[in-house]
């Protein structure tokens, strides 16, 4: 049963890297696509915690710096969304507790991730932007996140409560 | 600190090293990815993890395409009228055949345009289809497409559509190849002036919409371009990366200054990026492959 929860988890997070990049460039709003990938980690976190979400937020940022179309440094988006999957993690008690809150998690979330991301480009001269542009990206790419949490954190937090292994579950109700 | 008393220690004391532990990961990937330049630890872990999600792109992208030509579809539905009516007297099925001809009627005509292409400059092509994109998040400006090393691509060959330089190949999997468009700002792309043959240096500016432009700095600095002239590849040896006399774009404006040594002109590419679809790669003739070449010997 835990193969079939990890081959779920895999899927989950090949589609959204997928979808990214082959799916939502008919609709981009200036090049900047939805973060799907950045949603399914925090999703992760709310529904299981900082240690899970860094670990799936490593594993997702990877496949983001890995698979084609991708031409940057390795390991960028991988650091962006170890924070965020912990950070999430830190404040999923709060997240959880209502839908609003939950969607404005995602929100700084995708502004922390996008920003580690773009920052980790000047330090390492790679793919850097400038400063316009950056705030620019940002700015379109949080507020396509916050345009899809409402459809995606509630859909996705029942996915995750459903892959949730019992024994976490039964450590909980200590 | 809400959590110390939320949560178990059980499940915050993991936590504390693992978080580090990944930080740490990460930036060992970057470290070992930056530094060692050409040949990097990580191109192999490019290479399976492309030879996997590849062909997934790839299968969504067909999925996907005959939803996304909606307005290309309405264009060509005029003409097709007539057939459409009669076709859906004959049978429900063939109708949803023909809702799909646009798209096929567009891929023809691209199709067309880089057999002419192939003709006209004739290198030999491996015509191929760009399957994704990626996102402005990410700062650099590259596509996949749908041919690869199974097809006679390999990295460094030049890439191009009927309307003039589209990149070069940077990565190459089994059936998918990462694009670099010239536009990405670590573009640079020798081009030569059509007037006067003058050389310079295209360099992309980052923006690959309709404020897509590309700046030449021109190494003879007494030549004075002229607003739209066209630019074309100055080629390299043996053609890589890129060939010659593909055409790049026009010159939109010219600047100096008396304190720069060269001048600077800014060229419009030829090559609309937010419409990519069919696109040719430019292979040594008599590759062999998966995929028929478009050369200028063959008459269709």
């Amino acid at each position: 049963m835990t193969a079939v929860r990890w081959a779920g988890l895999a899927a989950l997070v090949v589609a959204a890297t997928v979808a990214q990049a082959v799916v939502f460039p008919y609709v981009a709003v200036e090049g900047v696509v939805p973060n799907l990938a950045l949603v399914v980690v925090v999703v992760a976190a709310f529904s299981r915690g900082p240690e899970f979400a860094a670990v799936l937020g490593f594993c997702a940022g990877l496949l983001l710096d890995l698979a084609p179309p991708a031409d940057h440094v390795a390991g960028r988006w991988a650091l962006a969304l170890v924070l965020v999957g912990y950070l999430a993690g830190r404040v999923r008690r709060d997240a959880r507790s209502s839908t609003v809150t939950a969607v404005l998690v995602v929100g700084a979330c995708s502004f922390v991730g996008t920003s580690v991301y773009a920052l980790s480009g000047l330090v390492l001269q790679d793919a850097a932007p400038d400063a316009g542009s950056m705030i620019q990206v940002i700015a379109i790419s949080v507020l396509w996140d916050l345009l899809l949490a409402p459809l995606l954190v509630p859909a996705l937090l029942r996915v995750f409560d459903r892959l949730r292994p019992q024994r976490i579950e039964s450590r909980i109700g200590h | 600190m809400h959590g110390h008393r939320g949560d178990g220690l059980g499940e915050r004391r993991p936590s504390r090293r693992v978080v580090p532990l990944l930080l740490f990961a990460a930036l060992t990937v970057m470290t070992l990815d930056a530094s060692s330049g050409d040949g990097s630890p990580l191109d192999a872990a490019r290479t399976v993890v492309g030879n996997v999600v590849g062909p997934v792109e790839t299968a969504t992208a067909d999925a996907v395409r005959p939803f996304s030509d909606v307005s290309g579809f309405v264009q060509s539905n005029k003409a097709l009228r007539a057939e459409i009516a009669r076709l859906r007297a004959r049978n429900d099925r063939l109708e949803s055949q023909v809702a799909t001809s646009g798209v096929d009627r567009q891929r023809l005509q691209e199709l067309d345009g880089l057999t002419r292409v192939a003709r006209d400059t004739g290198y030999s092509l491996v015509a191929a289809r760009v399957v994704a994109r990626g996102p402005s998040q990410s700062f650099s400006h590259t596509v996949t497409i749908d041919a690869g090393s199974s097809s006679g691509v390999r990295a460094d060959m030049t890439v191009l559509n009927n309307q003039g330089l589209v990149g070069r190949v940077t990565r190459v999997t089994r059936t998918t190849a990462t694009v670099l468009l010239i536009v990405d700002r670590d573009s640079v792309v020798g081009g030569r002036l059509g007037s006067n043959l003058e050389i310079g240096f295209l360099q992309g500016r980052g923006e690959e919409d309709d404020r897509g432009r590309l700046d030449l700095d021109l190494v003879d600095n007494t030549v004075m371009p002229a607003r739209g002239d066209a630019v074309v590849t100055w080629g390299s040896t043996d053609g890589v990366p890129y060939v010659a006399g593909i055409p790049i774009g026009r010159v939109e404006a010219v600047f100096s200054s008396p304190r720069e040594s060269s001048r600077q002109a800014v060229i419009r590419p030829f090559v609309d990026f937010t419409a990519l679809d069919a696109v040719g790669v430019v292979v040594p003739a008599g590759t062999d492959g998966d995929r028929e070449l478009l050369t200028s010997g063959r008459q269709q």
